[in-house]
Protein backbone atom coordinates (compact mmCIF):
# COMPACT_ATOMS: atom_id res chain seq x y z
CA UNK A 1 0.00 0.00 0.00
CA UNK A 2 1.28 3.45 -0.89
CA UNK A 3 2.24 5.60 2.03
CA UNK A 4 -0.32 8.31 1.33
CA UNK A 5 -3.01 5.65 1.44
CA UNK A 6 -1.53 3.78 4.37
CA UNK A 7 -2.05 6.40 7.05
CA UNK A 8 -5.71 7.12 6.21
CA UNK A 9 -6.25 3.37 6.05
CA UNK A 10 -4.67 2.86 9.48
CA UNK A 11 -6.64 5.81 10.76
CA UNK A 12 -9.81 4.00 9.68
CA UNK A 13 -8.90 0.70 11.27
CA UNK A 14 -6.83 1.71 14.32
CA UNK A 15 -8.13 5.09 15.51
CA UNK A 16 -11.29 3.60 16.98
CA UNK A 17 -9.45 0.73 18.65
CA UNK A 18 -6.90 2.93 20.38
CA UNK A 19 -9.47 5.54 21.36
CA UNK A 20 -11.77 2.91 22.87
CA UNK A 21 -8.96 1.44 24.95
CA UNK A 22 -7.88 4.87 26.18
CA UNK A 23 -11.45 5.87 26.99
CA UNK A 24 -11.81 2.69 28.98
CA UNK A 25 -8.51 3.33 30.79
CA UNK A 26 -9.18 7.00 31.52
CA UNK A 27 -12.91 6.78 32.13
CA UNK A 28 -15.88 8.47 30.47
CA UNK A 29 -14.90 11.85 31.96
CA UNK A 30 -11.84 12.01 29.77
CA UNK A 31 -12.97 11.06 26.29
CA UNK A 32 -11.52 14.32 24.95
CA UNK A 33 -8.07 13.44 26.30
CA UNK A 34 -8.29 9.95 24.79
CA UNK A 35 -9.16 11.50 21.44
CA UNK A 36 -6.35 14.04 21.71
CA UNK A 37 -3.71 11.44 22.48
CA UNK A 38 -4.85 9.26 19.59
CA UNK A 39 -4.87 12.29 17.32
CA UNK A 40 -1.31 13.17 18.37
CA UNK A 41 -0.18 9.62 17.69
CA UNK A 42 -1.37 9.78 14.11
CA UNK A 43 0.15 13.22 13.75
CA UNK A 44 3.51 11.72 14.78
CA UNK A 45 3.13 9.08 12.10
CA UNK A 46 2.37 11.76 9.51
CA UNK A 47 5.44 13.72 10.57
CA UNK A 48 7.89 10.85 10.97
CA UNK A 49 7.12 8.27 8.32
CA UNK A 50 7.78 10.41 5.24
CA UNK A 51 11.34 11.05 6.47
CA UNK A 52 12.30 7.88 8.30
CA UNK A 53 10.28 5.53 6.18
CA UNK A 54 7.28 3.43 7.14
CA UNK A 55 8.11 1.12 10.05
CA UNK A 56 8.06 -2.62 9.37
CA UNK A 57 5.02 -3.11 11.53
CA UNK A 58 3.10 0.18 11.34
CA UNK A 59 0.34 -0.92 13.74
CA UNK A 60 2.84 -1.96 16.41
CA UNK A 61 4.57 1.39 15.93
CA UNK A 62 1.31 3.25 16.48
CA UNK A 63 0.52 1.23 19.58
CA UNK A 64 3.95 1.85 21.06
CA UNK A 65 3.80 5.59 20.43
CA UNK A 66 0.29 5.68 21.83
CA UNK A 67 1.36 3.88 24.99
CA UNK A 68 4.26 6.27 25.55
CA UNK A 69 2.15 9.33 24.94
CA UNK A 70 -0.48 8.07 27.35
CA UNK A 71 2.15 7.33 29.99
CA UNK A 72 3.74 10.73 29.54
CA UNK A 73 0.38 12.29 29.92
CA UNK A 74 -0.24 10.44 33.15
CA UNK A 75 3.08 11.36 34.75
CA UNK A 76 3.22 14.91 33.38
CA UNK A 77 -0.24 16.15 33.98
CA UNK A 78 -0.74 16.12 37.72
CA UNK A 79 -4.18 17.57 37.62
CA UNK A 80 -5.22 14.86 35.29
CA UNK A 81 -3.49 12.08 37.17
CA UNK A 82 -5.10 13.21 40.40
CA UNK A 83 -8.46 13.21 38.74
CA UNK A 84 -8.18 9.72 37.44
CA UNK A 85 -5.86 8.33 40.10
CA UNK A 86 -8.78 7.23 42.25
CA UNK A 87 -10.04 5.22 39.37
CA UNK A 88 -6.72 3.62 38.60
CA UNK A 89 -5.85 3.00 42.24
CA UNK A 90 -9.16 1.26 42.66
CA UNK A 91 -7.94 -1.01 39.89
CA UNK A 92 -5.02 -1.67 42.28
CA UNK A 93 -2.22 -0.44 40.03
CA UNK A 94 -0.19 2.69 40.54
CA UNK A 95 0.09 5.33 37.85
CA UNK A 96 3.61 4.26 36.94
CA UNK A 97 2.54 0.71 36.27
CA UNK A 98 -0.57 1.67 34.38
CA UNK A 99 -0.26 -0.41 31.30
CA UNK A 100 -2.18 0.60 28.23
CA UNK A 101 -3.38 -2.82 27.19
CA UNK A 102 -3.72 -2.91 23.41
CA UNK A 103 -4.25 -6.64 23.14
CA UNK A 104 -6.95 -7.88 20.77
CA UNK A 105 -9.09 -8.96 23.67
CA UNK A 106 -8.91 -5.67 25.51
CA UNK A 107 -9.56 -3.75 22.30
CA UNK A 108 -12.73 -5.76 21.68
CA UNK A 109 -13.85 -5.52 25.31
CA UNK A 110 -13.21 -1.79 25.39
CA UNK A 111 -15.12 -1.21 22.16
CA UNK A 112 -18.02 -3.26 23.43
CA UNK A 113 -18.11 -1.41 26.75
CA UNK A 114 -17.85 1.93 24.96
CA UNK A 115 -20.76 0.87 22.77
CA UNK A 116 -22.90 0.36 25.85
CA UNK A 117 -21.74 3.66 27.36
CA UNK A 118 -22.41 5.61 24.15
CA UNK A 119 -25.84 4.02 23.73
CA UNK A 120 -26.89 4.93 27.23
CA UNK A 121 -30.61 5.75 27.44
CA UNK A 122 -29.76 9.09 29.11
CA UNK A 123 -28.19 10.36 25.87
CA UNK A 124 -30.40 11.49 23.01
CA UNK A 125 -30.47 9.14 20.04
CA UNK A 126 -29.05 11.82 17.73
CA UNK A 127 -26.08 12.29 20.02
CA UNK A 128 -25.63 8.55 20.40
CA UNK A 129 -25.27 8.22 16.65
CA UNK A 130 -22.82 11.11 16.45
CA UNK A 131 -20.74 9.82 19.32
CA UNK A 132 -20.75 6.28 17.95
CA UNK A 133 -19.53 7.54 14.57
CA UNK A 134 -16.81 9.61 16.20
CA UNK A 135 -15.47 7.31 18.92
CA UNK A 136 -16.44 3.85 17.75
CA UNK A 137 -16.07 4.30 14.01
CA UNK A 138 -13.35 6.95 13.86
CA UNK A 139 -15.27 9.27 11.53
CA UNK A 140 -14.13 12.85 11.18
CA UNK A 141 -16.49 15.69 12.08
CA UNK A 142 -16.76 16.62 8.39
CA UNK A 143 -17.68 13.09 7.46
CA UNK A 144 -20.32 12.87 10.16
CA UNK A 145 -21.79 16.19 9.06
CA UNK A 146 -21.82 15.07 5.45
CA UNK A 147 -23.34 11.68 6.19
CA UNK A 148 -26.07 13.11 8.41
CA UNK A 149 -26.62 16.08 6.06
CA UNK A 150 -25.80 18.49 8.81
CA UNK A 151 -22.98 20.96 9.42
CA UNK A 152 -19.81 20.88 11.49
CA UNK A 153 -21.09 23.26 14.17
CA UNK A 154 -24.22 21.23 14.82
CA UNK A 155 -22.28 17.99 15.01
CA UNK A 156 -19.67 19.51 17.31
CA UNK A 157 -22.39 20.82 19.60
CA UNK A 158 -24.08 17.46 19.59
CA UNK A 159 -20.86 15.65 20.51
CA UNK A 160 -20.09 18.20 23.21
CA UNK A 161 -23.51 17.76 24.78
CA UNK A 162 -23.21 13.97 24.60
CA UNK A 163 -19.85 13.97 26.37
CA UNK A 164 -21.19 16.37 28.97
CA UNK A 165 -24.10 14.01 29.55
CA UNK A 166 -21.72 11.07 29.98
CA UNK A 167 -19.95 13.05 32.69
CA UNK A 168 -23.07 14.39 34.36
CA UNK A 169 -24.77 11.02 34.50
CA UNK A 170 -21.53 9.43 35.72
CA UNK A 171 -21.89 6.76 33.08
CA UNK A 172 -19.26 4.09 33.56
CA UNK A 173 -17.50 2.41 30.68
CA UNK A 174 -18.30 -1.10 31.66
CA UNK A 175 -20.34 -4.08 30.69
CA UNK A 176 -23.87 -3.84 32.13
CA UNK A 177 -24.99 -6.29 34.83
CA UNK A 178 -26.53 -9.56 33.79
CA UNK A 179 -29.91 -8.30 35.00
CA UNK A 180 -29.68 -5.06 33.05
CA UNK A 181 -28.19 -6.39 29.87
CA UNK A 182 -31.44 -7.22 28.10
CA UNK A 183 -32.83 -3.71 28.47
CA UNK A 184 -29.56 -1.96 27.66
CA UNK A 185 -29.03 -4.21 24.67
CA UNK A 186 -32.35 -3.01 23.22
CA UNK A 187 -31.12 0.59 23.24
CA UNK A 188 -27.84 -0.45 21.64
CA UNK A 189 -29.68 -2.34 18.90
CA UNK A 190 -31.98 0.62 18.23
CA UNK A 191 -28.97 2.89 17.78
CA UNK A 192 -27.18 0.42 15.50
CA UNK A 193 -30.37 -0.01 13.48
CA UNK A 194 -30.67 3.78 13.11
CA UNK A 195 -26.98 4.10 12.27
CA UNK A 196 -27.49 1.60 9.48
CA UNK A 197 -30.61 3.40 8.25
CA UNK A 198 -28.81 6.76 8.31
CA UNK A 199 -26.37 5.31 5.82
CA UNK A 200 -28.88 3.36 3.81
CA UNK A 201 -31.35 6.19 3.34
CA UNK A 202 -28.88 9.06 3.47
CA UNK A 203 -29.35 11.70 0.82
CA UNK A 204 -25.64 12.40 0.90
CA UNK A 205 -24.02 12.29 -2.54
CA UNK A 206 -20.97 10.56 -1.17
CA UNK A 207 -21.57 6.91 -2.13
CA UNK A 208 -18.53 5.54 -0.30
CA UNK A 209 -19.44 7.35 2.88
CA UNK A 210 -23.02 6.11 2.82
CA UNK A 211 -21.85 2.52 2.51
CA UNK A 212 -19.22 3.03 5.18
CA UNK A 213 -21.91 4.07 7.61
CA UNK A 214 -23.81 0.85 6.95
CA UNK A 215 -20.69 -1.30 7.16
CA UNK A 216 -19.72 0.31 10.47
CA UNK A 217 -23.17 -0.44 11.87
CA UNK A 218 -22.71 -4.04 10.74
CA UNK A 219 -19.24 -4.23 12.25
CA UNK A 220 -20.50 -3.02 15.62
CA UNK A 221 -23.42 -5.44 15.51
CA UNK A 222 -20.98 -8.22 14.74
CA UNK A 223 -18.99 -7.20 17.81
CA UNK A 224 -22.08 -8.08 19.85
CA UNK A 225 -22.38 -11.44 18.09
CA UNK A 226 -18.78 -12.28 18.94
CA UNK A 227 -19.45 -11.71 22.62
CA UNK A 228 -21.11 -14.60 24.40
CA UNK A 229 -23.42 -12.57 26.63
CA UNK A 230 -24.69 -10.39 23.84
CA UNK A 231 -24.88 -13.07 21.17
CA UNK A 232 -28.68 -13.16 21.47
CA UNK A 233 -31.25 -14.12 18.83
CA UNK A 234 -32.38 -10.52 18.30
CA UNK A 235 -28.78 -9.42 17.68
CA UNK A 236 -28.32 -12.12 15.05
CA UNK A 237 -31.66 -11.18 13.53
CA UNK A 238 -30.62 -7.53 13.26
CA UNK A 239 -27.35 -8.56 11.64
CA UNK A 240 -29.28 -10.72 9.14
CA UNK A 241 -31.57 -7.77 8.36
CA UNK A 242 -28.55 -5.55 7.69
CA UNK A 243 -27.05 -8.22 5.41
CA UNK A 244 -30.20 -8.47 3.27
CA UNK A 245 -30.36 -4.70 2.85
CA UNK A 246 -26.63 -4.39 2.24
CA UNK A 247 -26.83 -7.03 -0.50
CA UNK A 248 -28.63 -4.43 -2.62
CA UNK A 249 -26.10 -1.59 -2.27
CA UNK A 250 -24.94 -1.88 -5.87
CA UNK A 251 -28.38 -2.22 -7.33
CA UNK A 252 -30.41 0.43 -5.55
CA UNK A 253 -28.84 3.67 -6.64
CA UNK A 254 -27.54 5.14 -9.84
CA UNK A 255 -24.12 6.70 -9.93
CA UNK A 256 -25.74 10.08 -9.29
CA UNK A 257 -27.38 8.76 -6.16
CA UNK A 258 -30.88 8.48 -7.60
CA UNK A 259 -32.86 5.68 -6.07
CA UNK A 260 -33.66 2.74 -8.31
CA UNK A 261 -36.90 1.23 -7.11
CA UNK A 262 -36.92 -2.43 -6.14
CA UNK A 263 -38.84 -3.51 -9.22
CA UNK A 264 -36.44 -1.79 -11.57
CA UNK A 265 -33.30 -3.11 -9.90
CA UNK A 266 -30.89 -5.33 -11.80
CA UNK A 267 -30.91 -8.53 -9.74
CA UNK A 268 -27.54 -9.56 -11.08
CA UNK A 269 -26.13 -6.71 -9.00
CA UNK A 270 -27.50 -8.17 -5.78
CA UNK A 271 -24.71 -9.64 -3.69
CA UNK A 272 -25.52 -13.31 -3.20
CA UNK A 273 -22.67 -13.86 -0.81
CA UNK A 274 -24.10 -11.32 1.65
CA UNK A 275 -27.61 -12.70 1.13
CA UNK A 276 -26.30 -16.17 2.10
CA UNK A 277 -24.65 -14.69 5.16
CA UNK A 278 -27.93 -13.03 6.14
CA UNK A 279 -29.80 -16.31 5.65
CA UNK A 280 -27.28 -18.07 7.88
CA UNK A 281 -27.71 -15.56 10.72
CA UNK A 282 -31.50 -15.46 10.35
CA UNK A 283 -31.50 -19.25 10.67
CA UNK A 284 -29.24 -19.01 13.74
CA UNK A 285 -31.52 -16.34 15.20
CA UNK A 286 -34.55 -18.58 14.84
CA UNK A 287 -33.24 -21.48 16.92
CA UNK A 288 -34.87 -20.22 20.07
CA UNK A 289 -38.44 -19.35 20.79
CA UNK A 290 -37.99 -15.61 20.51
CA UNK A 291 -39.41 -13.31 17.89
CA UNK A 292 -38.27 -9.71 17.88
CA UNK A 293 -39.15 -7.03 15.38
CA UNK A 294 -35.71 -7.62 13.88
CA UNK A 295 -36.64 -11.26 13.20
CA UNK A 296 -39.75 -10.16 11.34
CA UNK A 297 -38.07 -7.37 9.42
CA UNK A 298 -35.24 -9.72 8.48
CA UNK A 299 -37.72 -12.36 7.35
CA UNK A 300 -39.47 -9.76 5.17
CA UNK A 301 -36.15 -8.57 3.77
CA UNK A 302 -35.24 -12.19 3.04
CA UNK A 303 -38.50 -12.66 1.13
CA UNK A 304 -37.56 -9.62 -0.91
CA UNK A 305 -34.36 -11.30 -2.03
CA UNK A 306 -36.64 -13.54 -4.10
CA UNK A 307 -37.72 -11.35 -6.96
CA UNK A 308 -40.37 -13.65 -8.46
CA UNK A 309 -43.85 -12.30 -7.66
CA UNK A 310 -45.44 -15.47 -6.30
CA UNK A 311 -48.57 -15.51 -4.18
CA UNK A 312 -46.75 -17.63 -1.61
CA UNK A 313 -44.06 -15.00 -1.19
CA UNK A 314 -46.60 -12.23 -0.66
CA UNK A 315 -48.66 -14.34 1.75
CA UNK A 316 -45.55 -14.82 3.86
CA UNK A 317 -44.72 -11.12 3.73
CA UNK A 318 -48.29 -10.21 4.71
CA UNK A 319 -48.18 -12.54 7.71
CA UNK A 320 -44.83 -11.15 8.84
CA UNK A 321 -46.23 -7.61 8.64
CA UNK A 322 -49.32 -8.70 10.58
CA UNK A 323 -47.04 -9.91 13.38
CA UNK A 324 -44.67 -6.97 13.16
CA UNK A 325 -47.53 -4.48 13.59
CA UNK A 326 -48.74 -6.34 16.66
CA UNK A 327 -45.27 -6.06 18.19
CA UNK A 328 -44.71 -2.45 17.24
CA UNK A 329 -46.85 -0.13 15.16
CA UNK A 330 -45.21 2.12 12.62
CA UNK A 331 -46.78 3.98 9.67
CA UNK A 332 -44.23 2.48 7.27
CA UNK A 333 -45.09 -1.06 8.35
CA UNK A 334 -48.82 -0.27 8.10
CA UNK A 335 -48.38 0.99 4.51
CA UNK A 336 -46.17 -1.89 3.46
CA UNK A 337 -48.61 -4.36 4.95
CA UNK A 338 -51.38 -2.87 2.87
CA UNK A 339 -49.26 -3.19 -0.26
CA UNK A 340 -48.59 -6.87 0.57
CA UNK A 341 -52.33 -7.30 1.16
CA UNK A 342 -53.05 -5.99 -2.34
CA UNK A 343 -50.72 -8.66 -3.73
CA UNK A 344 -52.58 -11.40 -1.86
CA UNK A 345 -56.22 -10.26 -1.78
CA UNK A 346 -56.29 -7.79 -4.67
CA UNK A 347 -56.30 -4.04 -5.02
CA UNK A 348 -59.95 -3.47 -4.11
CA UNK A 349 -59.56 -5.17 -0.72
CA UNK A 350 -56.35 -3.23 -0.13
CA UNK A 351 -58.03 0.11 -0.92
CA UNK A 352 -60.65 -0.58 1.75
CA UNK A 353 -57.90 -1.35 4.28
CA UNK A 354 -55.73 1.57 3.16
CA UNK A 355 -58.49 4.10 3.66
CA UNK A 356 -58.78 3.03 7.30
CA UNK A 357 -55.13 3.89 7.97
CA UNK A 358 -55.76 7.63 8.17
CA UNK A 359 -52.19 8.63 7.42
CA UNK A 360 -53.03 11.91 5.68
CA UNK A 361 -49.88 13.98 5.95
CA UNK A 362 -47.69 11.06 4.95
CA UNK A 363 -46.70 11.18 1.27
CA UNK A 364 -46.14 7.43 1.17
CA UNK A 365 -49.81 7.03 2.06
CA UNK A 366 -50.84 8.86 -1.10
CA UNK A 367 -48.18 7.08 -3.16
CA UNK A 368 -49.68 3.79 -2.00
CA UNK A 369 -53.23 4.92 -2.80
CA UNK A 370 -51.99 6.09 -6.19
CA UNK A 371 -50.51 2.66 -6.81
CA UNK A 372 -53.65 0.84 -5.63
CA UNK A 373 -56.04 2.95 -7.69
CA UNK A 374 -53.93 2.53 -10.82
CA UNK A 375 -56.00 0.68 -13.47
CA UNK A 376 -58.98 0.67 -11.10
CA UNK A 377 -59.64 4.40 -11.21
CA UNK A 378 -56.80 6.22 -12.94
CA UNK A 379 -58.32 9.63 -12.28
CA UNK A 380 -58.22 8.99 -8.53
CA UNK A 381 -54.77 7.46 -8.79
CA UNK A 382 -53.47 10.66 -10.37
CA UNK A 383 -55.12 12.81 -7.71
CA UNK A 384 -53.43 10.83 -4.98
CA UNK A 385 -50.03 11.02 -6.65
CA UNK A 386 -50.41 14.79 -6.97
CA UNK A 387 -51.14 15.01 -3.25
CA UNK A 388 -48.11 12.82 -2.59
CA UNK A 389 -45.77 15.09 -4.50
CA UNK A 390 -46.91 18.10 -2.48
CA UNK A 391 -46.14 16.30 0.77
CA UNK A 392 -42.86 14.65 -0.27
CA UNK A 393 -39.91 15.80 1.80
CA UNK A 394 -36.89 14.95 -0.30
CA UNK A 395 -35.92 15.53 -3.92
CA UNK A 396 -35.46 11.83 -4.48
CA UNK A 397 -39.02 11.14 -3.38
CA UNK A 398 -40.39 13.96 -5.54
CA UNK A 399 -38.52 12.62 -8.56
CA UNK A 400 -39.82 9.10 -7.98
CA UNK A 401 -43.41 10.30 -7.74
CA UNK A 402 -42.99 12.62 -10.71
CA UNK A 403 -41.84 9.70 -12.85
CA UNK A 404 -44.99 7.80 -11.87
CA UNK A 405 -47.21 10.75 -12.74
CA UNK A 406 -45.50 10.97 -16.12
CA UNK A 407 -46.26 7.32 -16.94
CA UNK A 408 -49.92 8.24 -16.48
CA UNK A 409 -49.89 11.19 -18.82
CA UNK A 410 -48.08 9.11 -21.42
CA UNK A 411 -50.53 6.20 -21.37
CA UNK A 412 -53.63 8.38 -21.33
CA UNK B 1 -58.96 6.42 24.12
CA UNK B 2 -60.80 3.49 25.68
CA UNK B 3 -59.91 -0.17 25.49
CA UNK B 4 -62.29 -2.97 24.67
CA UNK B 5 -61.92 -6.71 24.89
CA UNK B 6 -63.33 -8.75 22.03
CA UNK B 7 -64.04 -12.27 23.27
CA UNK B 8 -64.48 -15.06 20.70
CA UNK B 9 -67.12 -17.59 21.69
CA UNK B 10 -67.55 -20.82 19.80
CA UNK B 11 -70.89 -22.50 20.02
CA UNK B 12 -69.44 -26.00 20.12
CA UNK B 13 -65.81 -26.55 20.97
CA UNK B 14 -66.09 -30.25 20.21
CA UNK B 15 -66.42 -29.70 16.48
CA UNK B 16 -63.22 -30.84 14.87
CA UNK B 17 -61.95 -28.90 11.88
CA UNK B 18 -59.47 -30.19 9.33
CA UNK B 19 -55.88 -28.93 9.55
CA UNK B 20 -56.37 -27.17 6.19
CA UNK B 21 -59.48 -25.42 7.50
CA UNK B 22 -57.64 -24.40 10.67
CA UNK B 23 -54.81 -23.06 8.51
CA UNK B 24 -57.25 -20.88 6.56
CA UNK B 25 -58.87 -19.57 9.74
CA UNK B 26 -55.50 -18.80 11.20
CA UNK B 27 -54.52 -16.71 8.18
CA UNK B 28 -57.86 -14.91 8.16
CA UNK B 29 -57.57 -14.17 11.86
CA UNK B 30 -54.03 -12.89 11.44
CA UNK B 31 -55.14 -10.66 8.55
CA UNK B 32 -58.01 -9.34 10.64
CA UNK B 33 -55.74 -8.58 13.62
CA UNK B 34 -53.08 -7.18 11.28
CA UNK B 35 -55.67 -4.77 9.87
CA UNK B 36 -56.48 -3.50 13.36
CA UNK B 37 -52.78 -3.27 14.25
CA UNK B 38 -52.15 -1.32 11.02
CA UNK B 39 -54.51 1.34 12.39
CA UNK B 40 -52.51 1.37 15.62
CA UNK B 41 -55.56 0.12 17.49
CA UNK B 42 -54.29 -3.28 18.62
CA UNK B 43 -53.30 -3.68 22.27
CA UNK B 44 -52.91 -7.40 22.97
CA UNK B 45 -54.54 -10.74 22.51
CA UNK B 46 -54.12 -14.45 22.17
CA UNK B 47 -55.80 -17.64 21.15
CA UNK B 48 -56.81 -20.02 23.94
CA UNK B 49 -56.11 -23.64 22.99
CA UNK B 50 -58.14 -26.44 24.54
CA UNK B 51 -55.23 -28.59 25.58
CA UNK B 52 -53.93 -28.13 29.09
CA UNK B 53 -57.12 -26.50 30.21
CA UNK B 54 -58.98 -27.16 33.44
CA UNK B 55 -62.05 -25.86 35.18
CA UNK B 56 -61.92 -25.36 38.91
CA UNK B 57 -65.34 -25.63 40.59
CA UNK B 58 -66.84 -24.96 43.97
CA UNK B 59 -64.96 -26.84 46.71
CA UNK B 60 -61.89 -26.96 44.48
CA UNK B 61 -63.20 -29.73 42.30
CA UNK B 62 -61.10 -29.76 39.15
CA UNK B 63 -62.38 -31.03 35.83
CA UNK B 64 -60.76 -31.35 32.45
CA UNK B 65 -61.24 -28.56 29.96
CA UNK B 66 -64.24 -26.39 29.34
CA UNK B 67 -65.82 -29.15 27.21
CA UNK B 68 -68.78 -31.34 27.56
CA UNK B 69 -71.03 -29.91 30.14
CA UNK B 70 -71.01 -26.37 28.74
CA UNK B 71 -72.02 -25.71 25.22
CA UNK B 72 -69.99 -22.60 24.62
CA UNK B 73 -66.23 -22.22 24.74
CA UNK B 74 -63.93 -19.24 24.55
CA UNK B 75 -61.42 -19.59 21.72
CA UNK B 76 -59.44 -16.44 22.35
CA UNK B 77 -59.63 -12.70 22.77
CA UNK B 78 -58.01 -9.48 21.67
CA UNK B 79 -57.92 -6.06 23.29
CA UNK B 80 -58.34 -3.05 20.98
CA UNK B 81 -58.24 0.72 21.33
CA UNK B 82 -61.42 2.52 20.30
CA UNK B 83 -63.10 5.84 21.02
CA UNK B 84 -66.55 4.32 21.34
CA UNK B 85 -68.14 0.93 21.75
CA UNK B 86 -69.54 1.37 18.22
CA UNK B 87 -66.01 1.57 16.83
CA UNK B 88 -65.05 -1.57 18.74
CA UNK B 89 -68.15 -3.29 17.36
CA UNK B 90 -67.02 -2.39 13.82
CA UNK B 91 -63.71 -4.17 14.52
CA UNK B 92 -65.59 -7.18 15.92
CA UNK B 93 -67.72 -7.47 12.76
CA UNK B 94 -64.62 -8.45 10.78
CA UNK B 95 -63.70 -11.33 13.10
CA UNK B 96 -63.47 -14.63 11.16
CA UNK B 97 -64.97 -16.50 14.16
CA UNK B 98 -68.31 -15.07 13.04
CA UNK B 99 -68.23 -17.23 9.92
CA UNK B 100 -69.45 -20.07 12.13
CA UNK B 101 -73.19 -20.01 12.71
CA UNK B 102 -73.91 -19.64 16.42
CA UNK B 103 -70.48 -18.22 17.24
CA UNK B 104 -70.31 -14.78 18.80
CA UNK B 105 -67.85 -12.02 19.57
CA UNK B 106 -68.58 -10.30 22.82
CA UNK B 107 -67.41 -6.69 23.12
CA UNK B 108 -66.60 -5.56 26.65
CA UNK B 109 -65.16 -2.30 27.82
CA UNK B 110 -62.06 -2.60 29.97
CA UNK B 111 -62.19 -0.63 33.20
CA UNK B 112 -60.23 2.61 32.94
CA UNK B 113 -57.07 2.49 34.94
CA UNK B 114 -57.21 5.09 37.69
CA UNK B 115 -55.13 7.94 36.32
CA UNK B 116 -52.29 9.60 38.17
CA UNK B 117 -54.02 12.97 37.95
CA UNK B 118 -57.00 11.59 39.78
CA UNK B 119 -54.92 10.18 42.64
CA UNK B 120 -52.94 13.43 42.91
CA UNK B 121 -56.14 15.42 43.07
CA UNK B 122 -57.59 13.16 45.73
CA UNK B 123 -54.35 13.38 47.69
CA UNK B 124 -54.59 17.17 47.58
CA UNK B 125 -58.16 17.23 48.76
CA UNK B 126 -57.19 14.80 51.50
CA UNK B 127 -54.45 17.19 52.62
CA UNK B 128 -56.80 20.12 52.62
CA UNK B 129 -59.02 18.30 55.03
Amino acid sequence: MEQQELIPHLFRTEYRKITAVLCKTFGADNIDIAEDITGETFLSALETWPYKGVPQNPVAWLYLVEKNKAKNYLTRDHVFSEKISTQIISNSTGIEETEIDLSDKNIKDSQLQMLFAVCHPAISVESQIGLALRILCGFGIDEIANALLSNKETINKRLFRAKEKLRAEKIKIEFPDEAEIGKRLDTVLTTLYLLFSEGYYSESRDVVLREDLCLEAMRLTYLLIENEQTNQPKVKALFALMCFHASRFEARKTENGEIILYHDQDESLWNNEIIAKGAYYLHQASQENEISKYHLEAAIAYMNTIKADTREKWENILQYYNLLLQLEYSPVAALNRTYALSKVHGKQAAITEAEKLKLEGNHFYYTLLGELYTSIDDEKALQHLKKAILLAKTNTDRQTIQRKIETFTVTR
Amino acid sequence: MKEFMLIFRHEDGNKVASPEQIQIWMKQTMDWIGGIAAQNKFVSGTGLPFDESRVVHFNNVVTNGPFGEIKETIGGYIVVKADTVEEAVEFAKGCPVLQGDGNTVEVRKILDRPSLKYSEASAETANEK
